[in-house]
């Protein structure tokens, strides 16, 4: 069978969106010289010693393991902007600071393969999590407003990938449940009920959260 | 580079030619790739596209060849070869997504002729051989050996409505998406669903529902299944 052992294919594996992540352009500073490279999915180079380059990710890092070159962190990986986006987390109870859609998979990458690029790597170590963690928190106190909501949409502002794909499966069960249950025959509201009579259901106003019984 | 949009390709007809030349069909099937993944029902087989990156696969594969003769910089080598790899597994990962929901949906896409017709050539001789040898297994093994007004395969029994033997595509699920232009006017509740039961049971219709571009939003596939198919709405 073409499954594999995902019982939910709508689901996305952290790997697969480290491969998405991937494909994010960063800057790099070869110390070799090479030809340019016309790969399937874009064409890169010439890389010169010393000129900065922009490429791939994966590319990126295939060239630092085999030590040609050295990557050049994002602007936004710096102290001092990493700083700043965690005091306005903290600061704000429902909005999310603009961060790149990857951020967390960029910054685990260079994390595990360009330490020596990345200036005071524990100070932004600890930042980057320390956002994680205040994004995450923030997520899971929005949940309880959900059911408010009740509408069949919700916007999600700013969320990063890492952090959709893990709320993925709960939020999307969660709204549908809601969805489901928040239909109106269960529910009554007393300026619908004058127009929902329908033939098999007689709803009397006060009927409150009972679930209409089949008449005998 | 052509846009394929001759065959049923629901890739969206850009206006601004930058954007065009730019996106390149490794962009493409990433995007489909998505699409496929998070939606409840199988799309239209971009039969253009997958033939353009077969050939690019082949024809990189061809080049590793006569790198590896012409006995060039491993590290070259290496990189094409990488990159074949990506490429190679987003098309592997698209065609088995589309199986596994031809596997799941089977009855129901032969079925359905609007959904058999989204199918490739050999995806649908897939679906067929894999209904007669399911259906065979079936009835073999327990249908045949059932009281008499319950043995069809696609309905519960006899006096079954619909067929309810048959899995069908949850199309209320939630799914994350974006869109690039804005989008205005989207009903999300559903109007008459043309089941006289349900007429009785009509939702609050709210003031019709706008996105705005590049924003995340978590929807029911079902209102905006129009729009994903062609090409406005991203799946995430």
């Amino acid at each position: 069978m073409a499954g594999q052992s995902d019982p939910h294919p709508s689901h996305f594996s952290a790997q697969e969106v480290e491969f998405m992540a991937e494909d994010e352009i960063i800057e790099i500073v070869p110390n070799m010289k090479m030809e340019p490279l016309n790969l399937i999915c874009g064409d890169y180079g010439p890389f010169f010693p010393q000129m900065v380059t922009q490429v791939p990710i994966w590319l990126a890092i295939a060239l630092k393991k085999r030590g040609k070159c050295a990557i050049r962190p994002p602007s936004w990986m710096s102290i001092e902007s990493l700083t700043r986006i965690l005091e306005s987390e903290r600061e704000s109870q429902e909005a999310f600071q603009v961060l790149p859609f990857h951020y967390v998979e960029i910054s685990r990458l260079l994390f595990d393969h360009a330490r020596d690029d990345i200036s005071d790597i524990y100070m932004v170590r600890s930042l980057i999590e320390d956002i994680r963690d205040v994004r995450f928190h923030k997520v899971e106190t929005s949940l309880e407003s959900f059911e408010d909501a009740r509408s069949s949409a919700v916007r999600i502002n700013n969320l990063s990938a890492m952090e959709v794909n893990i709320v993925r499966p709960f939020v999307g069960r969660a709204l549908q449940a809601f969805y489901k249950h928040g239909s109106p025959d269960l529910i009554p509201n007393p300026e619908r009920v004058s127009n929902s009579i329908s033939n098999r259901w007689q709803q009397a106003p006060d009927q409150g959260q009972r679930r209409p019984l089949r008449k005998r | 580079m052509e846009s394929g949009s001759g065959d049923g390709s629901t890739v969206p007809k850009m206006d601004d030619y930058e954007s065009l030349i730019s996106t390149t069909d490794v962009e493409h099937l990433k995007r489909v790739w998505r699409r496929e993944k998070a939606a409840p029902e199988i799309f239209q087989f971009e039969s253009a596209l997958i033939g353009r990156i077969k050939e690019q696969i082949q024809l990189t594969e061809e080049t590793v060849e006569e790198f590896v003769e012409a006995k060039t910089d491993p590290l070259t080598v290496s990189l094409y070869q990488m990159d074949l790899d990506r490429t190679q597994f987003l098309l592997r990962s698209y065609l088995r997504i589309r199986l596994q929901k031809i596997e799941k949906y089977m009855f129901h896409i032969l079925k359905m002729d609007e959904l058999f017709n989204r199918l490739s050539k050999e995806e649908k001789s897939f679906a067929e051989r894999c209904c007669d040898d399911l259906k065979m297994h079936l009835e073999d093994c327990v249908l045949s050996r059932l009281p008499d007004n319950y043995q069809s395969i696609l309905k519960q029994s006899i006096i079954s409505e619909e067929t309810d033997m048959v899995p069908k595509p949850q199309l209320d699920t939630f799914v994350v998406c974006k869109t690039k232009y804005y989008l205005g006017h989207i009903q999300l509740e559903d109007g008459d669903n043309g089941n006289p039961d349900d007429r009785g049971n009509q939702r609050h219709l709210e003031e019709p529902f706008e996105m705005e571009p590049n924003v995340l939003y978590f929807v029911r596939y079902k209102p905006i299944k129009k729009f994903v198919e062609e090409g406005k709405i991203d799946l995430y």
